[in-house]
């Protein structure tokens, strides 16, 4: 391995879940992998790592995405959000709750996403974006089932747990 | 993935510069494609310039009544916009019928327009692609195919562009501004994109270095209805077999404009002319949009196994457009 194909480090500064973390990573480290490997925050899990399952979704200064998908470098002083981050010491946020009241897993693998997931999107909603079942684009949104559906599409759940996967979001909703 | 450097561009121009001074250079922007793309082996950057940041992330109306686009506004952003809500619906409907909410909260505009083909040869790089690597072969051709062109490919080529928004913007007359080293240029929508031809590895007329930093739109005609279709294998989370953007203006007996663009059908999202063509003048009747479908597919080429897409794509068109007549005289 000649010089140019050595590894290049960078440090940089994350806020994960409320605390401000430095790192040096390699250029080439996804934000997954640093959260993960680097952080050892696990909550966000590696699915696909593709960005087709979502299994890896957290909140980056406040929206949805997913961290496999982009560099750990391209995000020097961002704020990341995972599951792990949601709860108030002992209560556990809304979306957090309701997945456990509605039974919305089975393995639990794809329930960080989810959640993270299903978080964005309530805010999504609330500022009045619409999807591509909305019949009316003009007119605000109504979160009926099929547009948690659409909404949801980037989080996939190999169990199939989806019939309570929706209804902990509708509760959600509803609270 | 091999190593490489990167940087958080500062401007446009030192952007601009510091790419076309290297041709091992990639701007980068969401990442969504990209960032695949290192992962797979498909693309090897020595250096990302990360424009995401610059300040190209404002949609703002044109005193003529049109609109410019940031390149970078986010796709979820740029579909929830008020004015594209409300006066372009039909690219609204073409950016929320791709991905997910994850990667539109991610993707751009100039990602979204310069995104690569999903052809399954092109992202496996075990497999010979003339696009990926020009004179091996294209894997494509004899084999699955059923996301593959049916209209202006090449016997070097027969991958698709799989952008749902640049078949809206196609029809809606979009303009792309790119920034080069010698200043700006102003490129339709029709223009950008290339047939493969013997160089299936250009997608489209940018030169290294160049930068997207806006799309701009005019003013749709007064009264237009307009739609974006996507047929697709599953409900959501899929690229478009075919898909249809029209706009049709009606007047009391005859259409009076038109504008309709097709994906999933060619090497660039398809601005169908020569329905156009058949269209305007003619009467919204059912004999009109058959003919006009059955002019644009007339020089349709489908290949062993997507033959299927020439009728899918006819009568897809054809209720499109008698869905707007539809609309228009409710």
């Amino acid at each position: 391995m000649n010089v140019a194909d050595s590894p290049r480090y960078r440090k940089i500064t994350l806020t994960v879940d409320g605390e401000e973390r430095t790192l040096e990573v390699d250029t080439r480290t996804t934000l997954l992998d640093a959260l993960r490997d680097h952080l050892g925050v696990t909550a966000p899990k590696k699915g696909c790592d593709h960005g087709q399952c979502g299994s890896c979704t957290v909140l980056l200064d406040g929206r949805r995405v997913t961290p496999c998908l982009t560099f750990a470098i391209a995000h020097d002083g961002d704020r990341v959000v995972t599951a792990h981050g949601l709860a108030d010491g002992e209560v556990l946020h809304s979306v957090q709750q309701a997945f456990v009241e509605q039974d919305g897993l089975q393995c639990g693998y794809c329930t960080p996403g989810q959640i993270c997931s299903a978080i964005g999107m309530f805010d999504e909603f609330l500022a009045l974006h619409p999807s591509a079942v909305t019949e009316n684009l003009t007119a605000p949104p109504e979160l009926t089932d099929d547009e948690i559906r659409e909404r949801m599409n980037g989080n996939l759940c190999r169990c199939g747990a989806y019939p309570n996967i929706l209804a902990a979001i509708r509760q959600a909703a509803e609270a | 993935m091999i190593p490489f450097d990167y940087e958080r561009a500062t401007d446009v121009d030192s952007a601009v510069a510091t790419v076309t001074g290297d041709p091992r250079a990639s701007f980068l922007a969401g990442g969504t494609n990209l960032v695949d793309h290192m992962k797979l082996g498909v693309a090897h950057p020595h250096l990302l310039v990360d424009v995401s940041r610059l300040p190209l992330d404002d949609v703002a109306e044109l005193p003529d009544g049109g609109l410019r686009i940031g390149a970078a506004v986010r796709n979820s952003d740029l579909a929830a916009h008020d004015v594209v809500r409300a006066r372009y619906p039909m690219l609204s409907r073409a950016l929320l019928s791709g991905a997910s909410g994850q990667l539109r909260n991610v993707a751009t505009t100039a990602g979204n327009l310069l995104q690569r083909t999903r052809c399954v040869y092109f992202q496996d790089v075990t497999t010979p692609c003339n696009k990926r690597e020009p004179g091996t072969g294209c894997s494509a051709i004899g084999g699955y195919v059923r996301y593959h062109a049916i209209l202006g490919a090449s016997e070097h080529c027969v991958a698709v562009h799989p952008s749902d928004m640049a078949v809206a913007m196609t029809a809606l007359d979009g303009v792309v501004v790119v920034r080069s080293a010698d200043g700006d240029r102003r490129i339709p929508l029709s223009e950008f994109y290339r047939l493969p031809g013997d160089r299936p590895d250009r997608d489209t007329v940018l030169a290294h270095g160049d930068l997207v930093t806006a799309v701009e739109l005019p003013p749709p005609p007064a009264g237009n209805r307009s739609a974006y279709r996507k047929v697709r294998d599953r409900a959501s989370f899929a690229f478009a077999v075919v898909s249809v953007a029209a706009e049709l203006t009606i007047g009391d007996t005859s259409i009076t404009s038109a504008r309709v663009a097709l994906g999933g059908v060619a090497h660039r999202p398809w601005r169908a002319t020569l329905a156009e063509e058949v269209l305007v003048g003619s009467p919204p009747t059912e004999a009109t949009y058959a003919e006009a479908a059955a002019a644009e597919l007339a020089a349709a080429q489908p290949l062993p196994g997507n033959e299927f897409k020439v009728a899918l794509t006819r009568r897809v068109l054809a209720s499109v457009l008698r869905s707007l007549a539809e609309e228009a005289r409710r």
